[in-house]
C-alpha cells in the first residue's frame, strides 16, 4: 500500500478526481499510468497526435470522433484530469453507489453517457444532430457496402424516428427519448481493470 | 366451450380406434414391437409380419393389410393424437394462462395413458430413448441452435459455461454423494445401490433439461439475460451429462475395485474430447451447410432441406462418433445462421424457419404427451419414500447453493451483475426433464438391481419439476418483479447507436489500454469479415449484412405491408405508387371537399366513399414524410401484392394448374398468350356483370369480335335506359360510363386517359355494386360540380386496377376504335363528355389500359 499511496501523490489532485469519477485509487493509478505511457514526450498533456498513435484507433471508424471528444471546443491539449474525466463516462453504473450518492451526478450516469454519445454525432456542438451530421456517421460507420442513395435515406428516416418536433434534426431531448429502452449502462460501459 | 368438448370426445374415439388397432395388431404379431415403438419410431421391425397369407384361391377384391402399416400408422395416429392435444389445450387461454402448456400435455398424458390401461391393461406404448433421442429431440435442438440469439449467446458464454460445466458436475457429485450418506445413515431401508451407482443416478438427474426449460421460460418472457443463462446452461450441459452419465456407467461396469487414478483421468480427458469434439463436429456441419446454401441458387425448392439434413446429419456424426450430440447440433445451428439467412433466398428463409418450429414443436408436444403416457405403467413404480424424497429435497437445495455460488463469484466480473432475484429464478428454472428420463430408461437392468426406482424417481422429479415449479414459476416471477423482457421495436437511430457504441467501447479500451471483451468482439469482427464472410457468404448477400442497413430494411418493408394493408382495405393503392398525387390528392380532400360535399349525387358517393376512408386514416401520416425513402420497398410489395391479387381475382383455375404442375416452379406464368387471355376472359366477365346488373339487359357474348354494328346497337339501348331513370340508382351509373368510357381514351384528352386507363379495372370490386356501404351516401353532388374533383378521384382508383390490369397493347388497339365510335352514335354522351368522362373513370368496367409502363414484369 505503501507504493500506491507514494506514486498516488504523483497524481494532481487525486482525491477530488476519485470523488468527481468514482474511479477508486487502483483505477486512477492504472489510468495514470497509461496516461504517462501515452504522453511520449512527457508534456504532461495528450496532444491528438499521441491518441492517433494508439493502434487500434487508425482502424476504428469512429476514430476521430472520439479523439475529439476528449478535446474541449478550442483546446488541443488534455491534461489527466479531463482525460479521466471523459473515461469515467464508461465505468459501469455502480449500483450501491447510485442509491447513496444523489447529491452529485457522476459521469456514468446514464443521461451522461448518453450525452457524451450524443456528442459523438454532434460535430458542430449546436445541440443538434443535422442530417448531415447523422449522414457522415453512418458513412464513416457503413462504408462502402451500402450506396450513397441508401446511406441518404438511411439518415432521412432515422431522422423522421426521432425528430418529434420536427424542425429536422435530433436535439438531446428526442435522441434520449428514442433511445429510452436501449440498456445505456450495458452499451455503453467497459470493465476496467483494477 | 362446446367446441372444445366435442375435440374431446373425438380425441377419446380416435384413441379408442388407435387402442383397437393395436390390440388387433397384437394378436396377430405377439406384440413384440409395440412396446418399444411407441411414437416415432421407424424401427421397422413390424415390417415383415402379416405377410404369410394361405395361398389365394382367388382374387381378393379387397384385403385388411394392417400389417403392413401398422407401425407408420400408429406413428402417425400418435403424433395426430398429440398434436389434438395440444389443440384442445391452447383452445382455452383461461389455463393455459396459469398452468404452463407443458404441464398441461403431460397431465393429458396421464389420460391418454389411463385410457390405452384401461383398454390393453398393460402399458403398451411409452417413450423409448430411441425415438426420443434419435427423432425427438434432434430438430428440438437444431431449432433452439438456429434460433439462437447469437451475440447475447456469445456475450454470455463464460456465465453459461461455468454453470453448465461445474453448476452441472456439482448437481450430480452432491446428489449422488448425499444420497449414498443418507442410505449409509439408513434412511432409505433396504436398497441395493453402491456409491457409484448413486453417483450415476446423480450423473443423469444433474442436467436441466432444454425441452422443459424453454417450453417454461418461452411463457414467462424473464429479461433477455436471464432466460440465456438458463437456457444456454440447458442446452451446453448436455455435454457434461453424457460424459458424466458415460463414464459412471462404465465404472459401475467396472466395479469399484478396478477404479485407479488413470481411469479417472481417462474420464476427465474423456469430457474435454466429448464436449469440444462434439462442438467442433457441429462447427465443421454448420461451415457445410453455409457452402451449401452458397450454390443452391438453381435448386431454390429443396434448398431448406439441406439445413434439416445436414442438421441431423451433424447430430448423428457425433453420436456415432459417441461425442456430444446436443453439442454439435447446437452449434450447428449458432454457425450456420447467419450465412444461411444471407446465403439463401428470402422463402426460403422463411420456410426453415417454419418448418423448424414445427418440428421443434411437435416433437416437443409429443415428449411431454409421452412423458404423462409413460407414467401409466406398474412395473416402474416402486416406491420409496426416503429415496423419492430425498431426491426431490437434494436437487431443489443443491441447484440453488450451486448456482448461488457460482453467480456470486462470476458477479464479481461481470460488467452488470445478476441480481439476487435473478439468481432464485434461475435455480427455480433449474427444470429435468425427458433428457434425465431417457438416460434413466438406458440404464442397464443387469447392472443397477434398482433401475425401476431410478425410473420412477426421474419421472417424480420430472413432475414435479416441470408441472410444480412450472406452475409456480410465473406467479414467483410477477411477485419478485423480475425484469421481464420488453418487446421492443427497434429504431434505426437505436440501433446507429448500439453500432457506434461499439467502436466507441472498442476506441476506449483503446486508449485506456484494457484488452476487455470488446477488445476480442472487433478483433474477432475483423476475422469473421477478413475469412469467414468471404468464404461462406455469397458476395451478392454480404453487402446486405449490416445491421444498420438490415433494420432500415427491415423497417421499410414493415411499412410496406402496412401501406398494402391499408390500401387495400380502402379499396387501392394508388397512393402507394403515385407520390405526387398522394400529396395532391390529400390536398384537394381537404380543401375541396369541404366546399363540395354537400352535394355529391349518389352516383359518385359509392367511389367517394371509397376514396374518403383513404384521404383520412388510412394514409397514415408517417407515409406522407416517408413516401420517399420508402418507395422502393413498396414497389416491391406492390409487386409482390399484385401476383396476389392477380392469382385471387383475375384468372384463378387456369394459372393455378399451371405451376400445379411443376415441383419446381413456383413462378406466375408469364407467358404472353395466357395474358392476353386472362385479359379477354377479364372483360368479357365484367361486361356480362354490368349488363346483368342492369336488369337483364342480355350481356354481350364476346367483347373481342364485337362488331361495331353490335355495339352500336347495344349502346345507345342503355342508354335510352339511363335516361329515363335518370341516374338514381347504382345501376344506372354503368349505364353511364359504359356509353361514355370510350371518351375517357379519346385522344383529346390525352392527359386523363392514361391515368383512367388504369382505374377502371376495379371492376369485380367495383363499389357501384355495394351501394350503400358509406354514410356518405347521403351527400349528393352534381356531376358539373364533380368535374373538379376529377384529379383526386382518380387517384384514389383501386388499385386492382393498376396491378391488376392485364396490358397487352394488341388488344387495346383492337377495342378503342370501337369505343370511340360510340361516342359518335351518342350525341349524349358527346354533350356531357366532360362529367361523363369523369364518371366513367369512377366506375366504367375497364377498356383495355395502355401498358403503364411501371407495371412491366409484375404479372
Amino acid at each position: 500500500m505503501g507504493s500506491s499511496s507514494s506514486s498516488r501523490n504523483k497524481i494532481p489532485n487525486a482525491q477530488e478526481l476519485m470523488d468527481q469519477t468514482g474511479f477508486s485509487s487502483a483505477h486512477l493509478l492504472r489510468l495514470y499510468d497509461r496516461f504517462e505511457c501515452l504522453d511520449r514526450d512527457n508534456r504532461g498533456y495528450l496532444s491528438p497526435d499521441d491518441f492517433e498513435a494508439v493502434g487500434g484507433l487508425a482502424m476504428n471508424p469512429i476514430g476521430g470522433r472520439i479523439i475529439d471528444a476528449f478535446f474541449s471546443s478550442g483546446q488541443d491539449t488534455v491534461d489527466f484530469s479531463s482525460f479521466v474525466r471523459i473515461l469515467a463516462h464508461f465505468r459501469p453504473t455502480d449500483r450501491n453507489r447510485n442509491k447513496e450518492g444523489t447529491q452529485q451526478e457522476l459521469p456514468n450516469s446514464r443521461t451522461r453517457k448518453l450525452k457524451f454519445a450524443f456528442q459523438l454525432y454532434d460535430l458542430d456542438r449546436d445541440g443538434k444532430i443535422s442530417r448531415e451530421e447523422l449522414l457522415q456517421v453512418l458513412r464513416a460507420m457503413l462504408g462502402l457496402q451500402v450506396t450513397e442513395e441508401q446511406l441518404q435515406s438511411i439518415a432521412e428516416r432515422a431522422i423522421q424516428e426521432a425528430d418529434l418536433d420536427k424542425d429536422d434534426a435530433i436535439s438531446f431531448d428526442e435522441f434520449k427519448k428514442s433511445l429510452e429502452k436501449v440498456d445505456i449502462d450495458t452499451k455503453m460501459s467497459i470493465g476496467f481493470l483494477k | 366451450m362446446a367446441t372444445l368438448w366435442r375435440f374431446t370426445l373425438f380425441l377419446c374415439m380416435l384413441l379408442m380406434a388407435c387402442g383397437g388397432l393395436s390390440l388387433a395388431s397384437e394378436e396377430a404379431e405377439t406384440r413384440n414391437t409395440q412396446t418399444e415403438t411407441g411414437t416415432g419410431s421407424s424401427s421397422n421391425t413390424t415390417g415383415g409380419g402379416g405377410h404369410e397369407a394361405a395361398p389365394i384361391t382367388t382374387l381378393p377384391i379387397v384385403t385388411w393389410k394392417w400389417h403392413h402399416i401398422s407401425v407408420q400408422y400408429l406413428v402417425a395416429l400418435w403424433i395426430l393424437v398429440c398434436w389434438l392435444c395440444k389443440l384442445i389445450i391452447e383452445a382455452n387461454h383461461s389455463v393455459t394462462n396459469y398452468i404452463p402448456e407443458s404441464a398441461l400435455l403431460i397431465c393429458s398424458g396421464f389420460i391418454l395413458g389411463g385410457m390405452i390401461w384401461g383398454a390393453d391393461k398393460m402399458q403398451t406404448f411409452s417413450l423409448s430413448p430411441t425415438v426420443f433421442f434419435y427423432f425427438l429431440l434432434p430438430q428440438i435442438i437444431l431449432d433452439s441452435g438456429y434460433h439462437m440469439p447469437n451475440k447475447l449467446f456469445f456475450t454470455n458464454l463464460g456465465a453459461i459455461l461455468i454453470h453448465a460445466v461445474i453448476g452441472t458436475c456439482w448437481n450430480a457429485a452432491s446428489l449422488g454423494l448425499s444420497l449414498w450418506g443418507c442410505h449409509m445413515g439408513g434412511a432409505m431401508g433396504d436398497l441395493d445401490i453402491g456409491l457409484l451407482q448413486y453417483l450415476l443416478f446423480g450423473s443423469l438427474m444433474a442436467a436441466v433439461d432444454p425441452v422443459a426449460v424453454l417450453a417454461v421460460f418461452d411463457q414467462v418472457h424473464v429479461n433477455e439475460v436471464l432466460f440465456i443463462i438458463v437456457f444456454g446452461e440447458s442446452l451446453l450441459n448436455d455435454g457434461v451429462t453424457v460424459v458424466l452419465f458415460n463414464v459412471f456407467d462404465a465404472f459401475v461396469s467396472l466395479g469399484g475395485g478396478r477404479i485407479n487414478a488413470a481411469e479417472i483421468v481417462k474420464g476427465i480427458v474423456s469430457f474435454f474430447v466429448v464436449a469440444f469434439g462434439g462442438s467442433l463436429v457441429g462447427i465443421a456441419f454448420g461451415i457445410l451447410i453455409a457452402l451449401l446454401t452458397r450454390c443452391t441458387k438453381n435448386i431454390q425448392i429443396i434448398e431448406p432441406g439441406f439445413i434439416f439434413v445436414m442438421g441431423y446429419l451433424s447430430y448423428l456424426t457425433a453420436e456415432m462418433l459417441s461425442l456430444s450430440a446436443i453439442l454439435s447440433t447446437t452449434f450447428c445451428g449458432v454457425l450456420c445462421q447467419k450465412y444461411v439467412r444471407a446465403n439463401m433466398d428470402e422463402s426460403s428463409v422463411q420456410t426453415v424457419k417454419y418448418a423448424m418450429k414445427v418440428f421443434a414443436n411437435g416433437s416437443e408436444t409429443i415428449i411431454f404427451v409421452f412423458l404423462g403416457i409413460s407414467a401409466i405403467d406398474k412395473v416402474i413404480w416402486v416406491w420409496n419414500t426416503g429415496f423419492i424424497l430425498l431426491t426431490l429435497l437434494f436437487i431443489f437445495v443443491y441447484r440453488f447453493i450451486g448456482v448461488f455460488f457460482l453467480q456470486w463469484i462470476l458477479n464479481r466480473y461481470r460488467l452488470v451483475p445478476i441480481e439476487l432475484i435473478d439468481m432464485v429464478i434461475m435455480s427455480y428454472g433449474g427444470l429435468r426433464g425427458a433428457v434425465a428420463y431417457g438416460l434413466a430408461v438406458l440404464l442397464d437392468e443387469n447392472k443397477i438391481k434398482e433401475k425401476n426406482l431410478m425410473i420412477c424417481t426421474t419421472l417424480i422429479v420430472v413432475y414435479f419439476t416441470v408441472i410444480l415449479q412450472g406452475i409456480t414459476m410465473k406467479p414467483l416471477v410477477m411477485w419478485l418483479k423480475v425484469k421481464r423482457a420488453e418487446v421492443t421495436e427497434v429504431s434505426l437511430l437505436e440501433k446507429m447507436t448500439n453500432k457506434m457504441f461499439n467502436h466507441t467501447l472498442v476506441a476506449i479500451e483503446d486508449i485506456s489500454g484494457q484488452i476487455g471483451d470488446n477488445y476480442f468482439r472487433s478483433k474477432w469482427r475483423h476475422f469473421e469479415e477478413k475469412w469467414m464472410t468471404p468464404l461462406l457468404m455469397k458476395p451478392s448477400a454480404r453487402k446486405k449484412q449490416d445491421e444498420v442497413f438490415d433494420v432500415f430494411h427491415q423497417l421499410n418493408l414493415k411499412d410496406a405491408m402496412e401501406y398494402v394493408t391499408e390500401g387495400e382495405r380502402s379499396g387501392s393503392l394508388e397512393f402507394v405508387r403515385n407520390d405526387s398525387a398522394i400529396l395532391d390528392f390529400k390536398k384537394k380532400l381537404e380543401s375541396e371537399y369541404t366546399e363540395v360535399l354537400p352535394d355529391i349525387p349518389p352516383y359518385m358517393i359509392n367511389n367517394h366513399g371509397a376514396m374518403f376512408t383513404m384521404g383520412r386514416d388510412p394514409i397514415p401520416s408517417v407515409s406522407l414524410e416517408m413516401h420517399e425513402q420508402t418507395m422502393k420497398a413498396m414497389r416491391e410489395a406492390e409487386a409482390v401484392d399484385a401476383h396476389h391479387l392477380l392469382d385471387q381475382h383475375l384468372y384463378k383455375s387456369r394459372k393455378q394448374y399451371r405451376h400445379g404442375f411443376s415441383r419446381s416452379d413456383f413462378k406466375i406464368n408469364r407467358d404472353e398468350k395466357e395474358v392476353q387471355e386472362i385479359f379477354q376472359r377479364t372483360m368479357r366477365n365484367r361486361l356480362e356483370s354490368f349488363k346483368s346488373a342492369k336488369m337483364g339487359v342480355s350481356p354481350p357474348k364476346t367483347i373481342v369480335k364485337h362488331s361495331k354494328k353490335e355495339q352500336q346497337e347495344k349502346i345507345p339501348n342503355g342508354k335510352s335506359m339511363s335516361k329515363t331513370k335518370l341516374c338514381h340508382s347504382g345501376d344506372e351509373d354503368f349505364e353511364f360510363s359504359e356509353g361514355d368510357s370510350a371518351s375517357g381514351y379519346d385522344s383529346s384528352y390525352p392527359s386523363f386517359s392514361m391515368r383512367a386507363t388504369y382505374r377502371p379495372g376495379a371492376g369485380i370490386e367495383n363499389p357501384a355494386f355495394m351501394p350503400d356501404l358509406d354514410p356518405m351516401d347521403l351527400l349528393q353532388i352534381p356531376p358539373w360540380l364533380a368535374e373538379s374533383e376529377l384529379d383526386s378521384s382518380m387517384v384514389a382508383l383501386s388499385h386492382r386496377a393498376q396491378v391488376g390490369l392485364p396490358r397487352t397493347p394488341s388488344n387495346l388497339r383492337r377495342l378503342a376504335p370501337l369505343r370511340i365510335s360510340t361516342r359518335s352514335t351518342d350525341s349524349f354522351t358527346l354533350e356531357n363528355i366532360p362529367d361523363t368522362q369523369q364518371m366513367d373513370s369512377d366506375q366504367l368496367p375497364p377498356p383495355p389500359p395502355p401498358r403503364p409502363p411501371r407495371d412491366d414484369g409484375y404479372v
